[in-house]
This record gives C-alpha cells, sequence and structure tokens, in this order.
C-alpha cells in the first residue's frame, strides 16, 4: 500500500528527512492502516473461531472437548477420525461421501446445463411475454423452499421416486433455481453482442452460438454456478432427509446427524473429525476455482 | 459478379422509429463504397440491414442479382468487420481465422492454406498462435479484417472498423485496407466493400465512391472529388471538408440586365457568367452563399472588382504548412487557408487589421435557403 503512493523507495527516504509534512502523513497512514488491519484480523478470527474449534476438538478424546477452553489438545488423539470413518453402521465414512457425490455431481452438472440454456434465451431472444416470463422467473427466487417441499414429496412420491436421489437433482434439469437463470443472464447483458454477430456471420446457427461463443465467454459465470451449487448440494440437509430414507443411500450431511442420535452418550470427537473432513471438499473445489473467478475472459477480445 | 442493390430500402424499428426512409443505391462489382454521416443517420442500420443482422422492414437487398432479404447472414455471402474487432476471446488467431472454415466443414488441410495465405496478406503470421488479449489495437483489427477475407465473401463489410485506433495507426491501417482492396481486385477476387465509418478523411481516401447519409436519407452519392467540390446540398456541402466551408445566408439581388448579385453584408459579390445561367433557372431571393476556405485568398491587383470583399482578420491558427485565418466581414465570420510563406510576407501582426480578400466565385455555391439544393451546380 505505501508503494503505491511513493514508488520510489531512494526519492522517498531523501524526501522524508527535509520533509516533516511527509513524515507526518506517512505516520497517519501507517497507523491507520495498522487499525484497519487489526479490527479486520479480530473479526476474521471471531468468524474462524467455531472453524478452529472443530479442528482441534477432533484432535481430542471425547471427554477432554467440553473440559477445557485450549484449541491445543492435551491428549492427542486419532481416535475420533478412525471411529468416526468407520462409523457404527456397517458402511464407512467413504460410502457417505461417495453416495454425497452421486447426487451432488449430477446436480451441479444439470444446473449448469438448463440455466445456461434458459439463460440464454431470456438474454439473446425474443419471446412473447419476455417481461412477464422474467418477473416470475425473479419472484421464484423470492419464494421460499419450504413452500413446495409438501407438493413436491407427493409428486416425487405418486412418481415412485423416494429413497433415490432423482428427486434431489432430476427438477434441476429444468432451471428451477431461478437465481442461477438470473445470475447468468445478468452476466450475459453485460456481454457485448459482437462477437456472437461475428459469429452468426462466420455460419453458426444458435446452438453452435451457444456452444462456440457463448459458453465460453460465460465461463467465470457458469464456474460460479457450479461452485455455488456444489457448496450449497454439499450443505444441504432437508432435502436429504425428506427423501433417502434407507441408511446406505445416506450422504454426509445425514451420516453425521446419524452418529447424534446414538443412546449411550454422543461421541463428539468423531463427529467433529468426519466433519472436518467433510468440509475438505468444498474448500478444494473452491480453491480450485477461485482462479476463475477472477479470469475477466471476455475482455480481452472486447478493447485494444 | 457482387453487386449490391438497395431497392426502397426501408427500416421501422418495433417501437416506431423509422431509421431508413426507403434509399435507393446501387454499389458495383468491386467498388469500395464508403457510407458516412453523422451519428445516428443510420448508416450502421444499413449496414447491418444488408448483412442481415438486422430485419428488414419494406424493400429490398440483392446481392450479386440475388434477394437476400431473408437469408440469414452467414447465405449472403458476406464477411464483416466490427468497430471492436468482435474476434473469439478463448480462441487464438489461427483459430479465429479458420472459424468460419470450419462451420463451413471445410477440410483442415484447405483451412491451414487459407489461413496461412490471409495471414500472409496481413503480415499475421507471428501472431497466429497468440490469443486476441495479447495483440495491440492494430494487430487484433488486422486480424478481425484476415477473418473477414479467409470467408471469401462476395461482399466485405466494414463497420467503422478504425474508430478505436490511435490516430497515427489509423492512418497506416486506412491505406493498409485500400490496398488490400486493391490486390483484392487485381487477384480477381470479389472485392465489393461497403465501408460505414463517422471519419470523413477515410471517407474521402478510401471510397470508390462516397454515399452520405443523413438521418435515414441519402444526400448523395458521388466519388470523392465530385462530392467536394459540387455539393448537392448544404449538408454535404457542410459535411464534407475541413475546415468546413464558409456559409453565409444572403440574398441574391437581381441587377438589371441578367446580372446578380450576394450581398456579403453591406459589400455586394458578383457572380460569374457561368454561375450565373444556373442560378437563374432556379432563381430564389433567400439563398446561403457557401465558399470553400482555400478558394478566398489575398486580394491583388488581378483580382475582379466584384470578387473583393473587405474583412478584419480576428483570428490565425497556425497549421504547420497553412494558417488557418479567420476574418469578419462585418457580423460574419469567415475562414480561409492561406499557406504560411504568404502569412509571413503580407500578414504579420494582422489581426485586427483591415484586409481585401479574394472570393473565387467560380468555385462558390449558391444554396436554396428553402430546399438547401445546390442551385448553382
Amino acid at each position: 500500500m505505501m508503494n503505491k503512493v511513493f514508488p520510489n523507495k531512494a526519492a522517498l527516504s531523501a524526501d522524508l528527512k527535509n520533509n516533516p509534512m511527509l513524515r507526518a502523513e506517512i505516520r497517519k497512514q501507517r497507523v491507520g492502516a495498522s487499525i484497519r488491519y487489526i479490527i479486520l484480523l479480530f473479526f476474521g478470527l471471531v468468524m474462524l473461531y467455531p472453524l478452529f474449534w472443530m479442528f482441534s476438538a477432533a484432535f481430542k478424546p471425547n471427554h477432554e472437548i467440553f473440559s477445557s477452553l485450549s484449541l491445543w489438545p492435551k491428549e492427542f488423539s486419532l481416535d475420533g477420525f478412525i471411529n468416526g470413518w468407520n462409523t457404527g453402521t456397517e458402511y464407512t465414512f467413504g460410502r457417505f461421501f461417495l453416495n454425497t457425490l452421486y447426487y451432488v455431481v449430477p446436480k451441479v452438472i444439470l444446473t449448469v446445463i438448463s440455466s445456461v440454456i434458459v439463460a440464454y434465451g431470456f438474454a439473446r431472444f425474443e419471446i412473447p411475454f419476455k417481461k412477464f416470463w422474467f418477473v416470475t422467473l425473479v419472484a421464484t427466487i423470492l419464494l421460499p423452499t419450504s413452500v413446495l417441499l409438501i407438493p413436491q414429496y407427493l409428486m416425487f412420491r405418486e412418481m415412485g421416486m423416494l429413497d433415490s436421489y432423482l428427486p434431489l437433482y432430476l427438477p434441476m434439469a429444468f432451471a428451477t433455481q431461478g437465481f442461477f437463470v438470473f445470475m447468468l443472464i445478468q452476466f450475459l447483458r453485460g456481454l457485448p453482442t459482437d462477437m456472437e454477430e461475428a459469429a452468426q456471420i462466420d455460419g453458426c446457427n444458435s446452438y453452435q452460438l451457444l456452444w462456440y461463443i457463448v459458453v465460453p465467454m460465460l465461463k467465470p459465470a457458469i464456474i460460479s454456478v457450479a461452485l455455488f451449487q456444489f457448496m450449497w448440494s454439499v450443505n444441504d440437509f432437508l432435502g436429504p432427509l425428506i427423501y433417502i430414507s434407507s441408511v446406505e443411500k445416506y450422504p454426509i450431511a445425514l451420516a453425521l446427524k446419524l452418529s447424534i442420535d446414538v443412546t449411550e452418550g454422543t461421541q463428539w470427537n468423531e463427529i467433529l473429525a468426519m466433519a472436518s473432513i467433510a468440509i475438505v471438499p468444498s474448500i478444494v473445489v473452491f480453491l480450485i476455482a477461485q482462479n476463475y473467478f477472477v479470469e475477466g475472459i471476455s475482455s480481452g477480445g472486447v478493447k485494444g | 459478379m457482387s453487386k449490391v442493390v438497395f431497392e426502397n430500402l426501408t427500416k421501422v424499428y418495433s417501437n416506431g422509429f423509422k431509421a431508413v426512409h426507403g434509399i435507393n443505391l446501387e454499389i458495383e462489382d468491386g467498388e469500395f463504397l464508403v457510407v458516412i454521416g453523422p451519428s445516428g443517420c443510420a448508416k450502421s442500420t444499413t449496414l447491418r440491414m444488408l448483412a442481415g443482422l438486422e430485419s428488414v422492414t419494406g424493400g429490398s437487398i440483392s446481392i450479386g442479382g440475388k434477394v437476400v432479404n431473408g437469408l440469414p447472414p452467414k447465405d449472403r455471402g458476406i464477411a464483416m468487420v466490427f468497430q471492436n474487432y468482435a474476434l473469439y476471446p478463448h480462441m487464438s488467431v489461427r483459430e479465429n481465422l479458420g472459424f468460419g472454415l470450419k462451420l463451413a466443414k471445410v477440410s483442415k488441410a484447405d483451412i491451414e492454406k487459407q489461413v496461412n495465405e490471409a495471414a500472409e496478406l496481413l503480415e499475421l503470421t507471428p501472431l497466429l498462435d497468440r490469443l486476441p488479449r495479447q495483440l495491440s489495437g492494430g494487430q487484433a483489427q488486422r486480424v478481425a479484417v484476415g477473418r473477414a477475407i479467409v470467408k471469401r465473401p462476395q461482399v466485405f463489410l466494414f463497420d467503422e472498423p478504425l474508430s478505436n485506433l490511435d490516430a497515427k495507426l489509423r492512418a497506416s491501417m486506412r491505406v493498409r485496407i485500400s490496398d488490400l482492396h486493391k490486390t483484392l481486385k487485381k487477384t480477381n477476387r470479389s472485392a465489393t466493400s461497403v465501408y460505414v465509418t463517422h471519419d470523413q478523411t477515410e471517407a474521402m481516401t478510401m471510397g470508390d465512391r462516397i454515399c452520405v447519409m443523413k438521418d435515414g436519407h441519402i444526400m448523395q452519392v458521388d466519388t470523392p472529388a465530385n462530392l467536394y467540390k459540387y455539393p448537392k446540398n448544404l449538408f454535404v456541402a457542410g459535411f464534407i471538408g475541413a475546415p468546413e466551408m464558409n456559409m453565409v445566408e444572403t440574398r441574391l439581388d437581381r441587377t438589371g440586365e441578367g446580372k446578380c448579385h450576394l450581398a456579403l453584408s453591406s459589400q455586394m459579390l458578383g457572380l460569374p457568367d457561368e454561375k450565373l445561367q444556373k442560378v437563374l433557372t432556379n432563381f430564389t431571393e433567400d439563398v446561403v452563399f457557401g465558399i470553400r476556405p482555400e478558394f478566398i485568398k489575398l486580394a491583388d491587383e488581378n483580382s475582379p472588382q466584384d470578387e473583393i470583399i473587405r474583412g478584419t482578420i480576428v483570428r490565425m491558427e497556425n497549421m504547420g504548412a497553412e494558417f488557418y485565418v479567420h476574418f469578419t466581414v462585418e457580423d460574419r465570420e469567415l475562414c480561409t487557408r492561406i499557406p504560411a510563406d504568404v502569412v509571413e510576407a503580407k500578414l504579420l501582426d494582422a489581426i485586427g487589421k483591415e484586409q481585401l480578400f479574394h472570393f473565387e466565385m467560380n468555385n462558390g455555391h449558391i444554396f436554396s435557403k428553402a430546399t438547401e439544393i445546390n442551385i448553382s451546380l
């Protein structure tokens, strides 16, 4: 930050010697920056504390978790991880991991495909009553999901899809998450149409246009959509709770809850150890995709 | 054959705005036509209709004798260069150039050959593997032109292709595009070009003919020289030429025996016989007198008496080789271009002083004030 204001260090030190005003200015900036950083650091730590606590508790034996405030375990133990992984059921925790992926991956893919197609339609085509449909789309964003739970449950029961992952991801094939569609529409509206016109002249039809031109330019937005959907779906508790009834199909969210139900006292260290592992995929996926968030892929072709 | 014909072409937008008012235009095979006009004159709309990016409300467009109104852009045999290049950001230069051919299912070897050929023509060979964001503005524009060439279209369309470049680059690209047009013509390739711009230097230097548009109407279509020398109406006269033509609202006085005088404030200018005959056939009293700055000279002993006007110099702009000398004739301000050496010899410290000017009336124009039409042609 300092460097931005005074790019030349040599000149700066020379200036500093004989310019008390400048010195005062710099000190003011430094103090200001320190205060800002301290405040940010404090709130950052407050927010991260539960996470640290979870990690450290995962390494503590069960009796120590609620008896000591220290983040550092007195008796370091991996029992939580080992027992937690084996779970109280006939399956290991790995099974629940896979179960989660079984519905999260199709969910993400279907969301991306259907949302992009619908957004493309909204942003680039003249549709009768487009305004009305768009308002309807936005209205669905505001609709609380719980309102749909019972009718949806009944519908999937009639279709015989209970205790399968279909109810969890099938709706995504129809761009039912208005938020993502809306996000993509807004992104598309911000993109210049010249490239699409050039591609039209080059001979693209609407589908080729979407595949060759629009999708690559939408990449940052698509990755954001995929990322949000991935994280929200992994965290989803209510959906699996309603539709999945057999333990062998439980995803992580339900599996963690499973251990809490045991009557003879909860093995908190196991739960916390598994919870720690459970957030790893989300973090990894986020770190991988994070670069694409920043990459403004369309900027290069637009300006000189 | 790739002649382009507009017949009574009309565009009305869905909100009822009439952008193009039934224009008729023929662009000859191999011709380089520049369409020029102020912003909002529908020059781009017209071009986009020709490209097929904008629907046609009325009339017809034909390319090479075939009406293309309902055809999608790809079936019209056109290629277009956009103002902001419109390169595909995720494709390399090579892929950008070959994309149209790839869609047309041309074999890989042929694509390679044609891309290389175009790259050579435009000196893009070393850049073929770069992405658009790694190119400078001029390079990007060359790729955009290359993309058009690779397609071997019947008609090239340019939509203000140079307006995003800096002045120097613009000048060199201007020459390049002109040369390219000539090269294509020489090698018997279709080279009919429609070039939309608002820059009159581009129009004057590049066009075989220039089409001047205003508010969805064609004002005049002619060669650059004719457009400059014989503007058909007030708009064309004022739009073409820098510094602008001097325009003075005035009266045309018949002064017996078929003579006419123009009143410039209290001073009079006589009309030479040739102009007089033409003016008399369309005689109207309220007129606008126009004369280009270069046709106002410093008066000398050879200047005819009825072409001399007394003015007061108010300002001189040094343009290097010449000066723009602004002077007032009573309440009107006019401008003339005078070579630097003449200024140095005769006009040092002339600001604020009176000076006699010779108006070369043979090169003047008289426009009817009511119809804005040039009645002296």
